[in-house]
């Protein structure tokens, strides 16, 4: 499995790992609703910590899509919820 | 992993899906996206010598901040040298408020740094994949014959696309808080500029300047006027000399008055005593 994390690039991470990542993916899906900054930012670093440190780096050079995309670790709430609101325009160039 | 930022990858699919069937020829899709792929390139270049600007930028003002302070606490010393430790303990005070602005701008130049970096970097890993895919492209368009082509057309374009989705936010990204801290360190220039700051430090630092050198220039005065006072002290001696010597000189040659006024004390006490002796 293919991890992007913006603006730092892709890793694989073992299927094995998606039971503990779906766990944190949880947490940060409840802070976005409750519109938690910190326990965002705390689920966010957490998480992108696992995923640097389990996974491996995708060569540069590969041209691989994603099946995951993690934001930046210093994302806000409202960064958050526009990437995932943003359905027309912007995150691809057409 | 189906949860919450699965949909973003969602979306990224979704937008290169678009893109592709909006292309009849997709021989077309490759020389197109890789035309968009090298101005990207060019924009995250830019973005890299942006961000570098506002850096320097700060480091700028940080030097200037650091230099005010350097003159708050040789004002200090000098305070204290004169004994006033009201101006030292002022000057001390504005230097911890500069200390704190201080403080702030090497925040802001951490974190331009940060961006900086992740430009830097965003810009090898997207020129690594440029150029693998225009490899990719090349080797599609020749041997293009069948549905085989295009599932690999899809798979470079939506591999590509997705590094370039997330380049444009970091470009975004980078470009929104350089214009941040270009605002800030504008509106710091600009009261260095109007002197506003230097009323913040500067005036109060030349105030504190002022009073000091008012006080040397007290003290100058003071060692002057003792200075003139001795040598009137040591010129005492010669001075009434001349007095000494006029006074001597007019016993010597008396002047005609005195002379006169001697003679006419003279005469009458020697006219009574006359007539009576006659």
């Amino acid at each position: 499995m293919i991890v992007r994390i913006l603006s730092e690039g892709q890793w694989v991470v073992d299927e094995d790992a998606l039971p503990e990542l779906n766990e944190i993916d949880s947490a940060l899906e409840t802070a976005v609703a409750n519109g938690d900054q910190q326990a965002l930012t705390d689920a966010l670093a957490t998480l992108l910590e696992r995923v640097r440190t389990i996974g491996e780096p995708v060569p540069d050079d590969m041209l691989a899509e994603s099946d995951l995309i993690l934001p930046e670790g210093d994302a806000s709430l409202d960064e958050v919820r526009a990437l995932l609101a943003d359905n027309s325009g912007g995150l691809v160039p057409d | 992993m189906a949860g919450f930022f699965s949909r973003l990858a969602l979306i990224f699919r979704s937008k290169a899906d678009k893109a592709l069937d909006r292309v009849e020829d997709p021989r077309q899709t490759l020389d197109y996206s890789y035309q968009r792929q090298l101005e990207l390139l060019q924009k995250v270049r830019r973005g890299v010598a942006d961000v570098a600007t506002s850096r320097k930028r700060v480091e700028l003002q940080a030097q200037q901040m650091q230099s005010e302070m350097q003159k708050l606490t040789l004002s200090a010393q000098r305070a204290l040298e004169a004994g006033r430790e009201d101006l030292a303990r002022e000057a001390l005070t504005r230097k911890s408020g500069l200390q704190a602005q201080l403080g702030d701008l090497q925040t802001q130049h951490a974190t331009l740094q940060g961006e900086e970096e992740k430009l830097v970097r965003a810009s090898t890993r997207l020129q690594a994949k440029v150029d693998a895919f225009r490899t990719r492209k090349e080797t599609i368009k020749a041997t293009y014959s069948a549905a085989e082509a295009q599932t690999r057309i899809n798979e470079a374009f939506t591999g590509i696309s997705e590094e370039m989705g997330d380049v444009g936010l970091a470009i975004q990204r980078a470009e929104d808080k350089t214009l941040q801290m270009q605002a800030r360190a504008s509106a710091v220039d600009e009261l260095l500029a109007s002197g506003a700051l230097e009323d913040a430090t500067g005036t109060y630092k030349d105030d504190i300047t002022r009073e000091l050198d008012s006080l040397a220039s007290d003290a100058a005065v003071e060692n002057e006027l003792a200075a003139m006072k001795s040598q009137l002290a040591v010129g005492s001696g010669p001075a009434p000399t001349p007095a000494l010597s006029s006074s001597s000189s007019t016993e010597a040659s008396p002047q005609p008055g005195v002379a006169e006024a001697s003679q006419e004390s003279a005469q009458p006490q020697a006219a009574p005593q006359s007539p009576e002796d006659q």
